[in-house]
């Protein structure tokens, strides 16, 4: 008996097998114990993959493929709770309506929304955008003007593109007063896609 | 701004999850190894909003698993029917020698299967298995060489 017949009793990788089988039984068990804060998981669509968090207070995040996930992980254990874990009942609400507006049989979001990673003023402004309509797009000096800062058209820009639940909260309808685009986080192209979606709005400005 | 939270659970069971399972298949043997990995981690969730990552999470989660591996053991004491659950033949169908000597450490006491499992399966210095098994080094040195007295007269 000598430590290298130890060593060779569990290997690493067959350990590492092992472990990442389990990783599932955990995960299950926490979800079943209500010990996940922050239930993430991935969701395929047009737009690529989308990274969602979902916390007790309805959903925290929809992130675009190109993000930097860890960042984002971070970003939830920091404003949320580190208790963040992979859970696709947990997303499923939102998968499935995610889904249904894809596949053109939703219009509007029925899903709780958690604001805590905004700041006060991100929340106000996506309040302001949840009232634009499904096939209708505003602009951000009318955002501005709505919320009583007509002078801030860019800082509405600006929180618009740090709306962490994209899509759900629809930012893409916004645009420039001259009918341009004119930016997304997700990208230009995906704002276009969205829009295109939704009957190219942009086409009859409202 | 003091010691900072800890990383995202996801990440930290990544990480840790498969020394935690190389742990655990020695300490409790592969037919308990998933259910003492499920309640490890779960016993870390449950603790994990108020722990400080302050760089030793990786023996914060061994010490965990070896409590869970010697309460397993205990509770497993107390009920009457579990010596048809530790085999003696080997455990794993791979080299018969590496069933051999997992058989002759799963009969070992709970605490030296641990240490063993520690020092000479994840290399960990003596200070840290102290650490881990929350005794003096010189018990954590003892348990280690009495589990290897022992393996060594039964498995030639």
């Amino acid at each position: 008996m000598n430590s290298t017949e130890l060593r060779t009793m569990v290997t690493v990788a067959e350990a590492r097998a092992r472990a990442r089988r389990a990783d599932d039984l955990v995960r299950e068990a926490a979800d079943r114990a209500g010990l996940i804060d922050v239930a993430i998981g991935v969701v395929d669509s047009p737009l690529g993959e989308l990274f969602v968090a979902v916390t007790r207070k309805g959903v925290a995040c929809v992130g675009f493929d190109d993000q930097d996930r860890a960042a984002l992980e971070d970003r939830f254990a920091d404003g949320l709770s580190p208790r963040v874990v992979m859970s696709s009942r947990a997303t499923d609400d939102v998968r499935k309506q995610l889904d249904e507006y894809f596949g053109g049989a939703r219009r509007d979001f029925d899903l709780a929304v958690d604001h805590r990673l905004m700041s006060p003023f991100v929340r106000k402004v996506m309040a302001e955008t949840a009232k634009v309509p499904y096939g209708e797009v505003s602009t951000y000096g009318r955002l501005a003007t709505r919320l009583r800062h007509p002078e801030a058209a860019r800082a509405v820009g600006a929180a618009l593109g740090s709306n962490p639940i994209p899509i759900v909260l629809p930012c893409h309808r916004i645009i420039g007063a001259s009918g341009k685009l004119v930016g997304y986080a997700g990208g230009l192209q995906r704002k276009e896609f969205l829009l295109r979606l939704e009957g190219d709005p942009t086409l009859f400005p409202g | 701004m003091g010691i900072p939270a800890p990383p995202p659970f996801e990440r930290f069971l990544d990480a840790q999850g498969p020394t935690v399972m190389r742990f655990l298949v020695a300490a409790v043997g592969p037919e308990h190894a998933d259910d003492a990995y499920q309640e490890t981690f779960l016993s870390a969730l449950r603790a994990y909003p108020r722990v400080r990552d302050d760089g030793r999470l990786d023996r914060w989660i061994l010490r965990i698993a070896s409590r869970t591996a010697i309460d397993h053991h205990r509770a497993r004491a107390r009920r009457p029917e579990p010596r048809a659950a530790v085999p003696d033949r080997p455990l794993v169908e791979q080299e018969p020698s590496d069933g051999a000597v997992l058989a002759a450490v799963a009969a070992l006491p709970p605490k030296q299967r641990a240490a063993v499992a520690l020092r000479h399966l994840l290399d960990r210095p003596y200070p840290e298995i102290a650490e881990i098994l929350g005794c003096s080094e010189e018990a954590a040195r003892a348990n280690v060489r009495a589990g290897l007295t022992t393996l060594r007269e039964r498995v030639s």
